[in-house]
């Protein structure tokens, strides 16, 4: 268990002790208030250089990682490597190799194969690897972002502060996760951050979606998406990973959205408090219809806006390290 | 030729042991028992409180030549093997190109027959272990080809399998299957299960191995034809092949090393050193092959030795190929999980040196490149190839003093018990206090 990850990577989430997240939640909960500044900028790693390597197509993941890393200062070397390192002939130790070259302190790394990223640690021991996403292993900033969400809608109703509120909110909170999780390193940061804050965790999807041994998660499987729609406080829908094969485990897109999709009759059903969430980007049509995710209750545009003050915790704390306080 | 004497060690016979000498003069045992009029020139080779029985032989060696030298040669193949015991290595055909033809194979028993060990070859089933047309089995058969396999993948098409049996059959050789279903591993890079799962690897379940090791003991019933299972890592393919087995059908299989050593956690950290074909299995079945080898119910411990350039094991774990080191290591491995029990010398001997060497039908086999006999009998007369193993020393695997080519063994950093002491091979004697002489 990792007690905080001051100084540290952060490649998963499954390892990260309560105090570790919400000190993390805590910290970005200050940079949501540098983010309403005029000057969005604060110089915490001044003089500090992020490396930003994405093998993987991102569009918003990279951007949010890139908007944190430039308001706190850092300076951004960005590198889009997107083909596999065998196509290219290059190992993935050399060509972190030659980044490290550069001159660095942090690299944010996604990777199409699962435990790139903690591979990459083992070669520069002496950078701070953050994981934007390793095939369907973790997506650790992901898991946090969504926690972070959920503590901030919460808290904003009860009219408190996230911050005020540590891990309190999720007592017993009733979280029910839908769609492809054996695709989904979404869902295995996400499931490791709600349970460890304290969380109920449901899982609903086809069968072959689902992990083949997930009578060894810390969740409870429901039969079908309908029964589960009045017990939950908040649905996380996830996206279909047709790039990773997962169209050949459901008959049809159509018959996925039939059975767990979050159509508009189903949104009818769930209680007005329920939170909708989508890590995005979304297949509007196919996990979710387009109306409900331009509901009130969908908070998918909040999830991407507090990609980057949770992606700023994250890179401030991993590489300052320190415990002055900076946002001041 | 010069004359060897093991003195003082337990020398390990095929059903007792008993403390003696072994003089060794032209290549041959001339003594065993207590030797006392050994020539005046004779090298001697304190034995005591080592294990003195027949040279170790390999069923499953990946010597990388032609194709791969970068990885290994024969010739360091070879040197590898000698320090880790072996006498004789088979050669596995999946090199490139793939040794399914008569000069391949004959390219391969020449560069063999360079080395102090002997060299025999499988060859492939399948032309280019495309498994689609059968390779000119009779033809590789009349060199001495006794084993023919795809390894690295089985032969995934059942007609194709049944038929490589029957022609197989009245040539009297053997196929040996890499027993995984490729549709149902599903190009999985570790053990299907929860390691896998929480890790976000595509599995390889235990099945895929299971259903093809229950079809070809079916297609053997079917045809008559031998079928020797390579490294199998369930307990369900060690139940299901023993009880084939004690029906008379004429199956054989063999563990690996690494499946008897290492379980699927291994995987956690992502290291590709762990990634093998079949995969590292969970520990219950790490204990059955354990179990099975110390119940005599094990027909072989073959290495699987497959050594690879570092840059390949650089790649992310799914890209990386699969396979590890093996031959430096594995009589230590063997010797810690048979235990101390009074029958451990006769399994060991029987695991590594009998069993081996009766399915590769090594024992004075007629190749044309004449190799000598191995797994006998410690008898005046027999073939000198001997290993001398020191039951009593402890040491540390370090990947930094292998002698194969590659360095991608799992073992690194891993406290040994017992160590090769000595290998006599073709009568000469190869590794002298745990060194190449």
């Amino acid at each position: 268990m990792i007690g905080t990850i001051r100084g540290q990577n952060l490649l998963s989430l499954d390892n990260v002790s309560r105090e570790a997240i919400v000190e993390v939640l805590d910290t970005a909960e200050s940079f949501v208030e540098v983010n309403r500044r005029s000057i969005k900028k604060v110089p915490a790693l001044k003089g500090r250089v992020v490396a930003s390597l994405f093998f993987e197509e991102s569009t918003r993941t990279r951007l949010s990682f890139e908007t944190a890393a430039k308001r706190l200062s850092a300076d951004v070397l960005s590198l889009a490597v997107a083909s596999s390192s065998v196509k290219k002939g290059e190992s993935l130790r050399d060509t972190i190799a030659t980044i490290d070259a550069l001159g660095i302190d942090a690299v944010v790394m996604r990777h199409q194969s699962s435990g790139a990223a903690l591979q990459v640690s083992r070669y520069v021991p002496h950078v701070h690897v953050i994981n934007a996403g390793d095939g369907l292993h973790q997506h650790p900033t992901q898991g946090l972002l969504d926690a972070f969400t959920i503590r901030q809608v919460l808290a904003e109703r009860m009219g408190i502060s996230g911050a005020e509120s540590g891990s309190e909110l999720f007592n017993g909170l009733r979280i029910l996760i839908v769609g492809d999780i054996r695709h989904s390193r979404v869902a295995r940061s996400d499931i490791a951050a709600y349970v460890t804050l304290g969380a109920q965790v449901r899982v609903a999807a086809p069968g072959t979606l689902l992990p083949a041994d997930i009578e060894n998660w810390p969740v409870t499987v429901v039969d079908s998406f309908d029964e589960a729609l009045e017990w939950a406080d908040v649905v996380g829908l996830l996206r279909l990973q047709r790039e990773r094969g997962s169209g050949s485990f459901v008959p049809s897109l159509g018959e996925f959205t039939q059975t767990f999709g979050l159509t508009v009759e189903r949104a009818k059903r769930l209680r007005p408090s329920t939170i909708i969430m989508h890590p995005g980007p979304m297949n509007r049509g196919v996990e979710i219809d387009s109306r409900v995710a331009d509901l009130p209750a969908a908070v998918i545009e909040r999830q991407v806006a507090n990609g980057v003050p949770i992606r700023m915790a994250v890179l401030y704390l991993t590489v300052a390290g320190s415990k002055e306080e900076v946002v001041s | 030729m010069s004359s060897i004497v093991l003195r003082g060690g337990l020398v390990v016979g095929e059903s007792s042991a008993e403390v003696g000498d072994v003089l060794i003069v032209d290549g041959r045992i001339a003594a065993v028992g207590v030797v006392a009029d050994a020539p005046g020139d004779a090298v001697e080779v304190d034995a005591s409180g080592c294990w003195v029985g027949p040279g170790l032989v390999d069923l499953h060696t990946h010597l990388r030549e032609p194709g791969r030298e970068e990885a290994e040669t024969i010739e360091s193949g070879a040197a590898a093997g000698a320090l880790g015991g072996f006498t004789a290595l088979v050669a596995m055909p999946n090199t490139e190109p793939a040794l399914d033809n008569v000069a391949l194979v004959s390219y391969v028993l020449d560069r063999g027959a360079r080395t102090p060990l002997d060299i025999a070859v499988a060859g492939a089933i399948t032309q280019g272990r495309r498994g689609e047309m059968l390779a000119p089995l009779a033809e590789m058969a009349e060199l001495g080809v006794r084993l023919f396999t795809d390894d690295g993948i089985g032969v995934q098409d059942p007609s194709l399998m049944r038929r490589a049996l029957t022609y197989a059959k009245p040539l009297g050789v053997r196929l040996a299957q890499h027993c995984e279903d490729e549709l149902l591993a599903g190009g999985g890079s570790m053990n299907e299960g929860a390691v896998s799962s929480r890790l976000g690897l595509v599995g390889r379940p235990a099945l895929a191995e299971e259903l093809m090791v229950l079809r070809d003991i079916e297609l053997v019933r079917l045809t008559g034809g031998a079928v020797h299972f390579l490294h199998l890592s369930t307990k369900r393919s060690l139940d299901v092949v023993v009880s084939a087995r004690n029906e008379g059908l004429p199956v054989t299989f063999e563990v690996a090393p690494h499946h008897f050593t290492l379980d699927e956690t291994a995987c956690e950290q992502f290291d590709p050193l762990f990634k093998v074909h079949p995969p590292l299995r969970p520990r219950r079945d790490v204990e059955a092959l354990r179990k099975a080898m110390r119940s005599g119910l094990v027909d072989a411990v073959a290495t699987d030795h497959a050594p690879h350039a570092p840059e390949l094991k650089d790649l992310p774990f799914d890209e990386a190929p699969a396979g590890m080191l093996g031959l430096e290591h594995v009589a230590s491995l063997t010797f810690e999980a048979l235990g101390s029990e009074d029958a451990s010398p006769l399994r060991f001997f029987a695991l590594l040196s009998r069993g081996p060497a009766r399915i590769a039908q090594l024992r004075n086999s007629d190749v044309r490149i004449r190799h000598s006999g191995h797994g006998g009998v410690l008898a005046a007369g027999e073939d000198a190839n001997l290993v001398v193993f020191d039951t009593e020393t402890r040491w540390t695997a370090r990947s930094s003093e292998l002698h194969s080519r590659a360095t991608n063994s799992p073992y690194d950093g891993r406290e040994l018990a017992g160590k090769v002491r000595a290998t006599i091979a073709k009568g000469r004697l190869v590794v002298n206090e745990g060194v190449l002489a």
